[in-house]
């Protein structure tokens, strides 16, 4: 029993065995019997001590060799975060593999709701008691499931069009089409926004059932740009998963290879040198102003406001400048390496932020002075798709999203990494918790990252190496590898076996654009990652949708979509 | 972290923005004008200065570290550097290397490609090809532009990879050494430079952008 962590009247009422602390991992974990889980989830929730309100990531784990010893082969990790205490805990699930069965906790935690179905469409979880426990990222004809050790990746599955998912609360509205049912003079009808719609900005499907303009019931489909980036990282080495974290929200790439180059560091006790966390800390910044602009700007356009676009895309199209000096590419930059950065700074690296500090503000003022306090935007934008802080905390959400709504939880300051304890910075806060305080959120985030960027540069490029002197790690200098022998043996073992990481795991989180951007790996000593799972935070975000846009406008729906920042390459991995 | 708002108690309603009588008078407005307008004279003087690339005529002046097209590099008799060893093809990511080995008639080299090809629809240009080459017989170029007519000239065979930029320095991308990135260092350290200058003057002057003729 988990004496010293957990108050003693909590866990005194459950049976003997059946919450069983575990020890030496990188974060408290308790492994949890299923029967008694969702009394105990209840229980974390509620308890004035423990207050766990946020359920942060869900996943499965499979483990056939457990399963061969007679053990539970599968496990269901759930990671929680209490807010008031600023605690995180791990909670395992053993599940045997007939019957991999456990009670849907989505009454505790609403964010269960996407990430159950995730873990049943990957893993083939039951979860008892949900609402609606369907496949969500692949489709409906899709056999089996993708993370098992036992798939077969190379499986192909067909949709054939009678097994298309059709909603059933809006089957009756598609029945009444046409009619107009409340007398109101508005016909009602089914509306299919997307896959493949300008305004979604990626490819996701909304179902609206409206009644004139107004949205009565709406649904969402994702996994069009599922790629199963999960199963791909189990095949590949550790390094060679720095090119697919770019692929997640691809608009600010830098900060998910900082955050996965993170995790494995803690995992094999490394650090980055100060160089490369200098520059890691810089340019994390400058990809989360990219990434505001392009949010920002996109919701913009999608009220009818183009020249912000144009205002805000001129800044992101300089910073890619900035990074493409760095590591020579723009978009998708795979610009960290485990233990440090891709290459050396350029040495005009400081001179080019510099120019940068220089020509960003006035471009963010006058793209905030044409729209901030615009009667036509205000009337727009406020009050629409509103959520209160207690709710989106329910939801899971993190990031610029929940400090709109008066919840200033910020993993830079929760739990500082790179330099962040070190500069001086606010999180900014606003109340509204609709799609113009997402807004000015995002507004005055890019002027706190602004400052932050300043006092790095005032304080001057640490001198020395990018990237650690370790070769089991990083690849030796080109330099000694061409004429050392050692340092040539070094090179071939990496690039031929890859890095080995010792077996463990560990949950390791950055501030992405949108919110806690997590990754949990798991590694069992060799070559390749065991299992990675990715914490999105648009995922969570996203899985409220459908709540937000109904009872109101279609014009509205695209406007919440917008300001919302669903990227779906993050959402769908 | 204790001083944030909302943590202990998360707010249970939300108090949207209340418009203010300015706001209410449209009066903010004609800031918003103004900006527009402070814009639309600025480009309309300063057509030069336009952030907007005219491609292909102008093109981007990318740096070079640029991860564009690959390149083989030859040794000075013309051969490739490449001894066909399987680094680059097991270090890539997308699998987009394809090498077939063949016996060097040198016996101090002992091997080179036979075949060399490069899928560039599956190429994700991530540079571990570069990284993982001891021979530095692979590097990249500043070229993004690829267009292809048919499928099959979208992989990159031996010719394709050694001919079209291998003469050019000003072409040259990502790689391992960067001899240009010295003279500008060696100046750095002199202190005769201030690049944040330099870099607005470029910038206001609108040399960022190089002209090319359209080929």
């Amino acid at each position: 029993m988990p004496t010293m962590t957990a108050p003693q009247p909590l866990l005194e009422k459950y049976p003997e065995g059946s919450v069983v602390a575990q020890e030496g991992l990188d974060q408290e974990t308790w492994v949890v019997d299923r029967a008694v889980l969702k009394d105990l989830a209840r229980d974390l929730r509620d308890n004035s001590e423990t207050r766990f309100d946020m359920m942060l990531d869900l996943c499965g784990v499979d483990y056939p060799d457990r399963g061969e010893s007679g053990g539970d082969r599968f496990e269901a990790v759930y990671h929680l975060y209490s807010m008031p205490n600023n605690r995180r805990l791990r909670l395992k699930v053993p599940l045997p593999e007939g019957d991999p069965q456990l009670p849907s906790l989505i009454e505790v935690w609403k964010a269960c709701d996407w990430f159950e179905r995730e873990a049943y469409d990957m893993f083939g979880f039951r979860f008892e008691g949900h609402p609606n426990l369907r496949r969500l990222l692949t489709h409906e004809a899709f056999q089996g499931h993708p993370l098992r050790k036992d798939y077969d990746s190379t499986q192909r599955w067909i949709l054939p069009d009678d097994k298309v998912y059709r909603p059933k609360h809006l089957e009756e509205f598609s029945e009444s089409a046409g009619a107009d049912t409340d007398g109101d003079l508005f016909e009602r009808m089914t509306l299919n926004i997307g896959p493949s719609h300008p305004a979604t900005h990626g490819t996701f499907r909304v179902m609206a059932a409206i009644d004139g303009e107004t949205i009565v019931a709406s649904d969402v489909e994702i996994g069009y740009l599922h790629r199963c980036f999960e199963k791909m990282a189990e095949t590949h080495t550790w390094q060679q998963v720095i090119p697919f974290t770019d692929r997640l929200n691809y608009c600010s790439s830098f900060i998910n290879n900082v955050g996965y180059c993170r995790t494995v560091e803690k995992l094999l006790g490394i650090e980055a040198p100060p160089k490369a966390v200098w520059a890691r800390t810089i340019l994390s910044e400058f990809s989360r102003i990219m990434d505001h602009c392009v949010c920002n700007g996109s919701t913009l356009v999608d009220t009818g406001g183009l020249t912000n676009f144009w205002y805000l895309f001129q800044p992101r199209e300089e910073i890619y400048g900035l990074l493409e000096s760095v590591c020579g590419a723009r978009l998708t930059v795979s610009a960290c390496r485990i233990g440090g950065l891709i290459q050396d700074l350029p040495p005009d690296f400081e001179a080019r932020c510099r120019h940068l500090l220089e020509i960003i503000p006035p471009l963010v003022d006058d793209s905030e002075r044409l729209v901030v306090k615009n009667r036509i935007w205000l009337e727009r934008a406020v009050g629409v798709a509103a959520i209160s802080g207690e709710e989106a905390v329910e939801w899971g959400w993190t990031g610029p999203c929940l400090r709109a709504s008066g919840v200033g939880y910020d993993v830079r300051k929760a739990a500082p990494y790179d330099l962040y304890d070190t500069v001086d910075w606010e999180v900014p806060v606003f109340y509204g918790g609709d799609i113009h305080d997402r807004f000015r959120v995002r507004m005055a985030e890019i002027r706190q990252s602004l400052s932050i960027i300043r006092q790095l540069l005032d304080r001057g490029m640490p001198e020395g190496p990018h990237i650690v002197d370790d070769p089991h790690v990083a690849l030796p200098p080109k330099d000694v590898a061409y004429n050392q022998m050692e340092a040539m043996i070094y090179h071939f073992k990496l690039i031929m076996d890859g890095i080995r990481v010792p077996p463990g795991e560990q949950y390791d989180m950055v501030e992405g654009a949108n919110g806690e951007l997590g990754f949990y790996v798991i590694s069992d000593g060799g070559g390749k990652p065991y299992r990675i799972k990715v914490r999105p935070p648009c995922f969570p975000i996203f899985s409220t949708f459908p709540y937000l846009i109904n009872g109101g406008a279609v014009s509205d729906a695209i406007i919440t979509l917008g300001g919302l920042n669903i990227v779906a390459g993050e959402l769908e991995r | 972290m204790s001083e944030l708002p909302g943590l202990k108690e998360h707010p249970k309603t939300v108090q949207p923005h209340r418009m203010t009588l300015a706001e209410r008078l449209w009066l903010p407005l004609f800031a918003g004008m103004w900006v527009t307008i402070r814009h639309f004279v600025k480009n309309l003087f300063h057509m030069s200065k336009l952030p907007t690339i005219q491609y292909p005529e102008q093109r981007r002046n990318y740096s070079h570290r640029f991860r564009g097209h690959h390149i083989l590099t030859s040794r000075p008799d013309g051969s490739l550097r490449c001894v066909a060893c399987f680094l680059c093809a097991t270090a890539c990511p997308a699998d987009c290397i394809h090498i077939e080995a063949g016996e060097d008639p040198d016996v101090n080299i002992e091997k080179y490609p036979v075949v060399y090809e490069i899928e560039m629809l599956r190429c994700v240009f991530c540079g571990y090809c570069v990284d993982a080459c001891p021979e530095e017989a692979i590097i990249m170029s500043n070229n993004y532009d690829m267009a292809f007519f048919n499928r099959s000239q979208t992989v990159a065979g031996k010719d394709d990879l050694v001919r079209p930029y291998n003469v050019d320095p000003a072409r040259l991308g990502y790689r391992p050494h960067y001899p240009e990135e010295e003279e500008q260092r060696r100046r750095l350290q002199q202190g005769v430079v201030d690049l944040v200058a330099e870099a607005r003057s470029r910038q206001e002057s609108g040399e960022g952008e190089r002209e090319v003729a359209a080929s």
